[in-house]
């Protein structure tokens, strides 16, 4: 089984307009280091790395700057050798400032990994690999930044028999993982091999999306011959193909119960650019200090994928990419789907950042959001099968019980109803706003039982 | 017996048995209630806001005279109805004066920059959550209302993006406090009248470039008020625990434009 055409597809979902081609076939470069980097303590899901040095001290490149706070929680390393300038908050993607380090590099680009590279991984325990991939740092880089280590020690009683290598990438414009599977096919499926090992999953899947035929190509033809069950998945394109939940069913057809995880139906997902991440720090010991990101839109002089380090701040992306060209009126960290608005250029990159995106007016268009008409577009393309218009009128009218009875929290924010709303409603600021407030009442009522 | 004899007797017969049973529950399992609840009652608002943290004014007055609380909790009430209040307790009660809701930010559209054109949900806490919020000062007022549908006596407005609190029709329930996702409200007493109408704890470079109207930390004030204004890090702020300022020179001497006469 070398080649197999996804089986299933997930109920709902939207088809927005990919414009792939602006940098589907710009080969990945590396970004020479900016003059400052802020590197965020707070690059992942749950709680801010603890920072280790202070300001004025002198770091050396892989140098662990900040440990994990906690399980939920994942170390960050320095860039490259330099010098701490201060401990402060800053903005980041996301929204809200968190803590952040300034480093300012000393040019000597002095690197000294505390990680001893793993050659032999096979003879290796896989609790060692895991215990590895944290120290690391290595969160899941597809947009999420959920702690890979945790992923990866699944409790006893759920066996995993099944490893999806998530080579979707099916935000608009974004190209950074196809560039990975085509630049470094038989590394990725190295990476695969080793999370295989460490999960002890029998099938190994790397599912591409039907509009990347050239990154299928090749990653089938870089099926090493040694992997055992490994076969490629090519994946309808559709919107939101990439979401864990979903490509488990279209690759499988198990469906994850609702506020349940992957590890319950035996799958785990990992992201291509994460597999990269763990290769690297598994075999050449690396922590995860750069990562692939797509600079594209149509106010970019020059669309490109480019290799950058966490904390380069975005103007300096923009710059490497020969500037603003023509009007800009929005940045976007992440795809246009599920990505954030930026206010400024000073924003720095993160773990998480997938692509920075600079439009013009002509693709911005600014809605007035009018009442619900009850047309029922949302509900067909909902993949989680929620109902968004009910959900958004119970937010509205400040009935947070009932949007969490109606299972908002299963809402993960994919922006599909929000896409088709004729009404131009803002459904997924109404659930991020529902989610926030159910998310704070949870932790006013303490820890969960369980 | 005849026909019409017979009902009537049954029908008298169990009415005055059932009556006589009534009195003699009501005389015997009667629970004696304060009668002061009664009269507590008649004296405060009766607006039933929940301000004093009990649920309405019957509650406040019942906690009131078992002595679980105090008499100056109600933000409502008038001083003379506290004294009231107070005689019927036989406590003496310092009169803290009558609070009202101020929100301390005069960033309004003409005075503080807004960064990005936010087309979103009107709420102050949904629009914060999106790049830290419009307005380019992160302390200031965004003025997407969450005060204003809070308020059970709809005395907020929104002025040119920033919420204006009418005092003279506040209540002083203390609702619009809990729900700024920037805690820019106060309550305050309502004699005061000149206020420093600025949150930011930023430095004065910083505040000069995103408002015209922000508190640059100068220090004027502070030796004008004679104590009443005080230095927090960066941010003139007003000791309301003093008598209300009267000095018209710090409203005209400030040079960053955010100490002014409300009202």
């Amino acid at each position: 089984m070398k080649r197999l055409y996804a089986p299933f597809n997930f109920r709902g979902g939207v088809s927005p307009t990919y414009h792939k081609e602006t940098t589907c076939n710009s080969p990945l470069r590396e970004l020479p280091l900016p003059p400052l980097l802020t590197i965020s303590m707070s690059q992942h899901l749950g709680a801010p790395a603890k920072p280790l040095v202070s300001p004025d001290d002198t770091v050396v490149g892989g140098q662990m700057i900040a440990a994990a706070a906690g399980m939920i929680s994942a170390a960050i390393h320095a860039p490259t050798s330099g010098r701490v300038v201060s401990i402060g908050d800053a903005a980041t993607p996301l929204g809200r400032p968190a803590p952040a380090m300034v480093i300012e590099p000393d040019g000597n680009h002095t690197w000294q990994s505390p990680l001893p590279p793993i050659t032999n991984w096979r003879e290796v325990a896989p609790r060692t690999l895991a215990e590895r991939v944290g120290a690391a740092g290595i969160v899941g880089m597809g947009g999420a930044g959920f702690p890979t280590h945790v992923k990866l020690s699944p409790p006893a009683d759920k066996p995993i028999d099944t490893l999806i290598i998530n080579g979707a990438e099916c935000e608009p414009y974004l190209s950074g993982d196809n560039r990975i599977l085509l630049e470094h096919s038989a590394a990725v499926w190295e990476g695969a091999a080793i999370i295989a090992h460490i999960l002890k999953a029998t099938n190994i899947y790397v599912a591409i999306e039907d509009n990347k035929p050239d990154a299928v190509r090749a990653m089938e033809q870089a099926i090493p011959a040694d992997l055992a069950n490994a076969s490629l998945c090519v994946l309808k394109t559709s919107f939101p193909q990439g979401s864990e939940k979903h490509q488990i069913f279209s690759v499988t057809g198990r469906t994850v119960p609702a506020g349940g995880l992957p590890m319950d139906v035996g799958c785990v997902v990992e992201n291509v650019a994460t597999t990269y991440a763990i290769r690297d720090a598994v075999i050449n010991g690396q922590p995860l200090v750069t990562r692939s990101i797509t600079v594209s839109g149509d106010a970019v002089a020059a669309p490109a994928n480019l290799i950058a380090h966490i904390g380069t701040p975005f103007s300096y992306l923009v710059e490497a990419c020969g500037g603003v060209s023509g009007t800009l009126t929005k940045v976007v960290s992440g795809g246009t789907m599920m990505g954030f608005a930026q206010a400024s250029l000073d924003v720095t990159m993160t773990k998480t950042s997938s692509g920075l995106l600079l439009l013009s007016p002509s693709q911005v268009k600014q809605f007035t959001s009018q009442a619900c008409i009850s047309c029922g577009r949302c509900l067909n393309a909902c993949p989680m099968r929620l109902m968004p218009a009910e959900l958004s009128q119970y937010i509205e009218s400040e009935d947070i019980a009932n949007a969490e009875a109606s299972f908002v929290m299963d809402c993960f924010e994919c922006g599909s109803c929000a896409f088709v709303c004729p009404a131009h409603r803002p459904l997924v600021q109404h659930m991020r706003r529902a989610k926030a407030i159910i998310m704070a009442q949870r932790r006013a009522a303490g820890p969960r039982p369980g | 017996m005849n026909e019409w004899l017979t009902p009537i007797m049954w029908i008298g017969g169990i009415g005055a048995f059932c009556g006589g049973a009534l009195a003699l529950a009501a005389y015997y399992l009667s629970v004696p209630e304060d009668p002061r609840i009664e009269q507590v009652t008649n004296e405060l608002p009766g607006a039933n806001c929940g301000g004093c943290g009990f649920a309405g004014c019957a509650d406040y007055a019942k906690a009131l005279v078992e002595n679980k609380t105090s008499p100056d909790r109600c933000p409502v009430a008038s001083s003379a109805a506290v004294q009231a209040i107070g005689a019927l307790l036989g406590k003496a009660v310092v009169a803290s004066g009558r609070k009202v809701a101020l929100v301390l930010c005069g960033g309004c559209n003409t005075e503080a920059i807004r960064h990005f054109s936010y087309n979103g949900i009107t709420d102050c806490a949904a629009a914060a959550a999106i790049a830290g919020g419009d307005k380019a000062c992160s302390f200031g007022c965004l003025g997407y209302g969450s005060c204003l549908r809070v308020c059970p006596v709809n005395c907020i407005t929104m002025v040119d993006g920033v919420a204006k609190i009418d005092s003279s029709a506040c209540i002083g329930c203390g609702k619009c406090v809990a729900a700024c996702p920037r805690n820019l409200i106060q309550l305050v007493p309502e004699e005061a009248k000149i206020h420093v109408l600025c949150s930011s704890r930023d430095k004065g470079s910083v505040v000069r470039k995103v408002c015209g109207v922000g508190c640059i930390g100068c220090r004027i004030c502070v030796k004008l008020s004679d104590g009443a204004i005080s230095m927090d890090g960066f941010l003139a702020k007003v000791d309301y625990t003093k008598p209300p300022l009267t000095n018209e020179e710090l409203v005209e001497k400030c040079p960053g434009k955010c100490i002014r006469k409300v009202g």
